[in-house]
């Protein structure tokens, strides 16, 4: 029934939108600055998220051009808004390619925003870096994806569950958002945990639509199936703001995170600003990256964003952090390159290293991933998370499941001669099928 | 005077080292000092169960204060301290005396950290020594915990508290967990059978988890015991989850029923279709968010008082937005349903971005009062506070309004006005300001829903996104202009919801719950209860 409405909300945001943008941009000479363009939703269902990072880059881009520019030159952010509405994703990015002339572009959350983009990132060969966790299972040449595959955030997160440490979990729950990211994280989690010798009987699946409000017959359930005499964990891939209700019910019906621990891979400092988190403590996320963590490198990060934004209350968060190495890396990839050309750019940005906020680097990987930490942090009462687990090294971002019977098979190497999102070692061809 | 003061001192001084309890508190302390040192999870736990190992009841405070995340160790001493933030800086207390003893900055202390399998073994811990403490509710607390994590070796301390316990309640409770540790000792068979019997009297979803794995555990005649009993229980906890769903379609129908009464005032009465009318659930939940930051800056002691102080101001924000509304835009559309739609859209887009403008687009922390949270147990059905209070809530609003629909001479002429505005204008009824006063009131009775709302769900911008499609169905399946069609909709729509859920999940079930809809709307086009009249037909 949104359907009918949502055609509505595309005339007035479309309109609200172009109005915007012929204000935003400056009638300015093209040549004297470098563009970048930011695709990050200002309205609708995903500004709560995207906002944050539109904030974030324009921060990093000031911050540039304070440090002299990038090839003698200032840059130049272009805001566009695509109003949390798919299609228009794809329309924005073109205008910002083709009519903008960016350089590159950073942008998108969600994973169908990112899919309806591609198309136009690989006509137009232009440059987007992605700096959302998501379910992998693809690579394409003009993508850098900045954020974690599932072997970057779920992998870690399940097998510290698993360990003595976690709790020696033995059923699981996987509670999820019915969209394309829970429902492949969820299968690879599964194929994952069967093949470490959990039984079926041992695995509840569950999908909930966006935005869902009444938690209560979900949390009954992983009540019930906690009861069974083993110790039960919830891994969730519940998205955006279904999660605050969803931890209300878990706070109110008395599941505390000593009994049956909820793992969540999309609640940040940024959901839990919305949330009386006193009686979550405990509770887990999987990232990599926390506000807490204790860097100089951070400490100055958070600093430069309390006096960007000017409350000193809003909190930093992993894809926060995503952008930040990822813009390094692009500014860095250019510098080596001596061009903005994204011909040159794809290939001058493997390789590249660059420090992350958590006191280490991250390099870029010729399959377009980044190599990062994995850490496991608790609820604290103040709304943050405390870092209870570590990967002792950088964890390789891995696009193609190795526990999936699809892409088991598949590599990716941007790099000349193999130039291949999907080469197949078993037939040794490119181009072998993916889940997606 | 100083003399005596010192004559006091010293003989404090002398009774300190004279009682026993000061070798036991040195102790104490030295194996507290061991936090300091201990350098992960393990270690840390190590310290615990040493603590916990000298049964002495002091150990309470540090422990607790532990599990709290509240221990810190000063970094130029290495002592440890409970550690209570005041502002920027940490006041340190005592660890066993809770006296205070400095400040430090947050920089100069290290919290000593804490996972869920340390809190665990604290809770254990603290379970065996506050079995006798004064309080029940602290017995109640640590029976239960001895029952969720048997031992053969609580046995003992268990049958000393049973035969001083007082309180019927918690004697039965403490059998019940000293029944528990039974089952994983080595006492005979006959002892474990009548542990089964005891275990499963009680019914729960605990005794149902340890039943079970006493069953995977045991064999012969225990094992065949338990299975008997787990059986049992299932049976039981089956007509216990028929009921639990009941009560939560009521839930879910409150929930519906608050957000769509106002609806059932604006569009249902008045006919006019508001697509903002989410948009004044939003707003009523933002004041509720405004009312609890002045009560938290200004006069924290009225934060329980913060909903009913913010019903009246939700209210009047509400309305006045809808009264604007209708003076401004509405009233130019009125049989004009298309034009309305989309204008009242497009007002509902300009009160979302204003409020993402001024609040910013993240979620506002709006809290939940002390008689809001938590829930309480009917037998095996847990019903939350939260809901019980939206629930008491909804009923409460669609009483009034159906008082003053019914009772008042406004309500006469807003359904005189409604019924035939000709006729209506010609008796001397001012039907302009009676339209915009309705819309006001619609409005109005919308942003009451946003502070009821803003306990459960989200309070974003986006918050009357998520409802106004439900809203929209509530009143059109109950039948547009009805209050009573309005309140049956809303509460069968909910409980057929969710008996759907356990069964088809939440996604197939709303669908579900649209397709019988259409199909309902097309056998009745006007909804349960159809008005009926001259004025229908027009």
């Amino acid at each position: 029934m949104r359907g009918s409405f949502s055609t509505i909300t595309k005339m007035f945001s479309a309109g609200a939108v172009t109005a915007g943008l012929l204000m935003s941009v400056p009638a300015r000479a093209a040549d004297d600055t470098i563009k970048v363009g930011i695709l990050h939703s200002l309205s609708g269902t995903m500004a709560i998220s995207e906002t944050t990072l539109k904030d974030a880059m324009l921060m990093l881009i000031e911050e540039q051009n304070a440090k002299g520019g990038l090839l003698g030159k200032k840059l130049e952010a272009v805001v566009v808004d695509p109003a949390s509405n798919w299609p228009l994703f794809a329309e924005k990015a073109r205008e910002l390619i083709s009519k903008n002339k960016v350089a590159a572009v950073f942008g998108c959350w969600t994973s169908v925003s990112r899919k309806s983009v591609l198309p136009v990132f690989s006509e137009l060969d232009n440059i987007l870096f992605y700096p959302v966790q998501y379910e992998g299972e693809e690579s394409e040449r003009n993508v850098f994806y900045t954020g974690a595959a599932p072997n970057q955030q779920a992998i870690p997160a399940v097998d510290y569950l698993m360990s003595e440490d976690g709790g020696s979990v033995k059923r699981w729950v996987l509670e999820g958002t019915d969209y394309v990211y829970p429902r492949t994280t969820n299968k690879i989690l599964e194929a994952y945990l069967k093949a470490k010798g959990v039984a079926a009987e041992d695995i509840m699946v569950n999908y909930t639509p966006f935005g869902f409000s009444d938690w209560q017959t979900e949390v009954a359930a992983i009540k019930k199936f906690g009861s069974a005499g083993k110790k039960t964990a919830v891994v969730s891939t519940v998205n955006g703001d279904a999660n605050v209700p969803f931890y209300k019910e878990l706070g109110n019906q008395g599941i505390k995170a000593e009994d049956i621990p909820v793992m969540a891979f999309s609640v940040g400092e940024e959901e839990l600003a919305g949330l009386d988190t006193a009686p979550l403590v405990g509770h887990l996320a999987a990232w990599n990256y926390f506000q807490s963590i204790d860097t100089p490198e951070n400490a100055k990060f958070i600093a430069d964003w309390h006096k960007f934004i000017k409350n000193d209350k809003r909190t930093t968060n992993d894809p926060m952090e995503a952008h930040y190495v990822g813009f390094n890396m692009w500014v860095k990839a250019v510098e080596k390159a001596g061009t903005t050309d994204p011909d040159k750019v794809i290939d001058a940005v493997i390789g590249v290293s660059v420090p992350n906020l958590t006191g280490g680097y991250s390099t870029m990987m010729p399959n377009h991933h980044i190599t990062k930490p994995v850490l496991i942090g608790e609820i604290q009462a103040d709304g943050q998370f405390e870092t209870v687990s570590q990967t002792p090294g950088l964890v390789m971002g891995d696009e193609w499941s190795d526990y999936l019977a699809d892409s088991k098979d598949l590599i990716s190497d941007w790099r000349a001669p193999l130039s291949c999102g999907n080469f197949n070692v078993a037939t040794g061809k490119c181009g072998g099928k993916g889940t997606n | 005077m100083i003399l005596t003061r010192a004559i006091g001192l010293t003989l404090l001084l002398l009774l300190g080292m004279l009682s026993p309890s000061n070798a036991a508190e040195a102790d104490l302390r030295a194996i507290i000092a061991k936090f300091a040192t201990a350098s992960n999870f393990s270690a840390t736990e190590a310290v615990v169960r040493e603590l916990a190992a000298t049964g002495d009841t002091a150990v309470e405070r540090p422990l607790g204060a532990l599990a709290e995340g509240d221990l810190y160790v000063r970094k130029a001493d290495s002592l440890v301290f409970i550690g209570k933030a005041a502002g920027g800086s940490v006041a340190l207390l005592d660890p066993l005396s809770g006296e205070k003893s400095g400040d430090a900055a947050k920089s100069e202390i290290t919290k000593i950290k804490v996972n869920n399998t340390l809190r665990r073994a604290i809770r254990d811990a603290l379970g065996t020594l506050t079995l006798g403490a004064k309080d029940p509710a602290a017995r109640i607390a640590a029976a239960d915990t001895m029952f969720r994590t048997p031992d053969a070796t609580n046995i003992e301390p268990l049958d000393a508290a049973i035969a001083s316990e007082t309180v019927a309640s918690v004697k039965a409770l403490l059998e019940q967990a000293r029944a528990a540790s039974v089952l994983v000792s080595d006492r005979p068979e006959a002892d474990k059978l009548a542990a089964v019997a005891l275990i499963g009297g009680r019914g729960d979803r605990n005794a149902l988890s340890l039943l079970t794995a006493i069953e995977a555990n045991s064999e012969g005649a225990v094992k065949d015991a338990a299975t008997a009993a787990i059986a049992n229980i299932n049976s039981t906890l089956a007509l216990w989850d028929a009921g639990q769903n009941i009560w939560y379609g009521i839930s879910l129908g409150s929930v519906l029923l608050l957000a769509a009464i106002g609806l059932a005032i604006t569009f249902g009465v008045m006919g006019v279709i508001n697509m903002a009318h989410g948009e004044m659930v939003m707003l009523g939940a933002y004041t509720t968010f405004v009312v609890q930051e002045v009560i938290r800056t200004s006069f924290p002691g009225l934060f329980d008082w913060s909903l009913v102080i913010a019903l009246p101001l939700a209210f009047s924000v509400a309305a006045l937005v809808g009264l604007v509304i209708e003076r401004g835009v509405i009233r130019f559309l009125y049989g004009r349903p298309l034009e309305t739609l989309l204008a009242t859209w497009g007002v509902s887009l300009i009160l979302q971005q204003a409020v993402r403008t001024i609040f910013g687009p993240t979620n506002q922390e709006v809290g939940n009062p002390s008689w809001m949270s938590g829930s309480f147990y009917i037998g095996q059905l847990a019903v939350t506070w939260n809901r019980l209070w939206i629930l008491v809530f909804a009923l409460g609003v669609f009483a009034v309004l159906l008082y003053v629909m019914k009772r008042t001479p406004w309500g006469l002429q807003m359904r005189a006005v409604t019924a035939n505005r000709r006729m209506a204008a010609s008796m001397g009824i001012r039907t302009p300001w009676v339209d915009a006063l309705t819309f006001a009131l619609g409005s109005g009775i919308a942003g009451i829903a946003g502070v009821a709302l803003s306990q459960i769900d989200n309070v974003s911008p986006n918050l009357g996104r998520g409802y106004i499609i439900d809203s929209f169905m509530v009143v059109v399946f109950g039948g547009v202009g009805n209050l009573w069609g309005t309140l049956v909709g809303a509460f069968s729509l909910g409980i057929v919801n969710k008996f759907l859920e356990p069964y088809a999940g939440a996604v197939l079930g709303k669908i579900v719950v649209l397709v019988l809809i259409i199909l309902f709307i097309q056998k009745r086009p006007r909804g349960l209860f159809a008005l009926k009249g001259r004025s229908v037909e027009a």
